[in-house]
């Protein structure tokens, strides 16, 4: 009895094993690279969370047979597996960080390729006026909230967000310091949730909160439109000198298409609930 | 409370549309921890026996480090494991980062402490009977080991059983050598923290659910044979 009962669970073990080893396809799919080779694009939470990606990597895909593994970080983390050659191509939102980047000769090419904006949320009664005073003003906005002082939420995690966050703060002449200055150390959805359940302020990117909106029913948009707001994002490729396994053909070859006419109109063709997200800016034919 | 409510609701349709999407990652998880679990077991059982009916110096000491290790945290597992894999460091040239074998390196690292340490305990308590009976019947080293992982296929189920729960319900690791790549290393639970990341706390719950059916699924089916063996014993 006892040994039926092994051979059977043994058997069934193996039966598991084997399933899910050979059988799916869809398992083999993730196994299996690209038929032209295979790419790590290292981009941002937010990029993954406007959904934005789920259109643009197919697209290439299918025109190039170049297989994208996307592997979204905060921007410090992106940037950083640029310069350790960690990822073949990055695709950010931080120009200060990208200069200093091709600066140090860490990347071959960059291209402008589409910019978003960023939006100040905002409590439903905003108790800084932001929205009476300061609607399209973002230094004029922070100001109004440090002085009453309302609860700000920062994500205060060296993504591209933050880096416009902290660009702001300091047009303002102001260092976020005290206990209605809250720091949460995470992505934009997981801030926004404290920025909701906190009823606070906070600096959002568009596309993240238009995809959130129904759970944020705190919020409201209480400044937008500053030029200071603009939110440009830029394609790097990896320099291969950095080590010897950077795909340089791979990452040229989405460099090149995310700024051709036809990787432009998918970034033109991207909505949410019907609104366009990103607006093209490549300047390269 | 509604999103508890939703997450269920959400669960069944998830689970009845056959959506491919939500199957490559229930199946990718499967793969990835019994992988692993089956490595560790591989690499665990032995080595646990041995170091539990061997008497050296310095097995207090062995036996705390064992202990400890049994509950790693995960993430740090992935961390160092990502220092080895990345493209940077000693094994780089095998381009493991962000893939699934990465995922079952990681976990294989994580579990194998586990099924060693539950196997080492209890092979040192009761290991000393079964290694005299094999002397009298005249056994020899291999065979001693053979009968003691007979003897002791109670708490190598455990140990499995322990070692697999550990394995599909951990998060850090897959996250960090997975990357959570869509169609590649998306897990069950590099899922669940990318949907409540999002905000999109049905689809969280819904995949939580699946999850843990799932781990009842497999720990029934394993259960069911651990209380067979262990009535038998009772006799």
């Amino acid at each position: 009895m006892k040994k039926k009962l092994t051979v059977l669970l043994v058997v069934v073990f193996v039966c598991a094993l084997t399933l899910s080893f050979a059988g799916c396809s869809p398992t083999k799919k993730a196994l299996e690279p690209g038929s032209n080779g295979t790419i790590i694009l290292a981009t941002t939470t937010s990029t993954q969370d406007s959904g934005l990606l789920d259109v643009l990597v197919p697209a290439f895909e299918a025109e190039t047979g170049i297989a994208v593994k996307v592997v979204a970080v905060g921007t410090g983390k992106a940037i950083e597996m640029g310069t350790k050659g960690e990822a073949d191509v990055l695709l950010v939102h931080a120009r200060a960080q990208e200069d200093a980047f091709m600066a140090a000769g860490s990347g071959t090419e960059r291209f402008d390729v589409m910019y978003n904006d960023f939006v100040v949320l905002g409590p439903k009664d905003d108790p800084a006026q932001v929205k009476a005073n300061a609607p399209k003003d973002a230094t004029k906005a922070f100001t109004a909230i440090a002085a009453v002082p309302a609860t700000f939420v920062s994500r205060d995690d060296k993504s591209g967000t933050n880096t416009k966050e902290l660009e702001i703060w300091k047009a303002a002449n102001i260092v976020p310091e005290g206990d209605w200055y809250v720091r949460t150390g995470s992505g934009m959805g997981d801030t926004l949730t404290v920025t909701n359940e906190k009823l606070g302020y906070t600096l959002s990117d568009r596309a993240t909160y238009a995809n959130m909106k129904d759970t944020m029913s705190a919020l409201q948009i209480v400044c937008e439109g500053d030029p200071l707001l603009l939110n440009p994002y830029g394609v790097i490729t990896v320099n291969p000198a950095i080590n010897a396994q950077i795909n340089a053909d791979g990452a040229k070859a989405f460099a090149d298409w995310i700024v051709s006419p036809a990787g432009q109109k998918v970034i033109a063709d991207y909505t949410i609930n019907g609104d366009q997200v990103f607006t093209p800016s490549a300047t390269k034919q | 409370m509604d999103y508890i409510i939703n997450g269920f609701a959400e669960a069944f349709r998830l689970i009845f549309s056959f959506d491919p999407e939500i199957m490559e990652i229930v199946f990718l998880s499967l793969f990835v921890s019994f992988s692993s679990t089956l490595y560790a077991t591989i690499i665990g059982v032995p080595f646990g026996i041995l170091l539990g009916i061997t008497n050296f110096r310095g097995k207090p000491i062995v036996s705390r480090f064992l202990y400890t290790f049994m509950s790693f945290p995960p993430v740090v597992i992935g961390l160092f494991t990502a220092l080895f894999l990345a493209r940077a460091g000693p094994f780089g040239q095998f381009q493991l980062m962000y893939t699934p074998s990465a995922m079952i390196i990681a976990q294989t690292i994580l579990v194998t402490p586990v099924v060693m340490g539950i196997v080492f305990n209890q092979s040192s308590t009761s290991g000393y009977e079964v290694v005299l009976t094999g002397k009298t019947l005249g056994a020899g080293k291999g065979n001693t080991l053979l009968l003691l992982i007979a003897e002791l296929k109670g708490t190598i189920m455990i140990a499995l059983v322990t070692g697999f729960g550990r394995a599909i319900s951990e998060v850090g690791a897959v996250m960090i050598v997975g990357g959570n790549i869509r169609g590649y290393t998306r897990v069950m639970t590099t899922f669940i923290a990318m949907n409540n990341n999002m905000g999109q706390y049905s689809t969280a719950i819904a995949m939580g659910i699946i999850l843990m059916t799932i781990s009842f699924i497999t720990n029934s089916i394993l259960y069911k044979y651990i209380i067979g063996d262990i009535n038998e014993y009772r006799d």
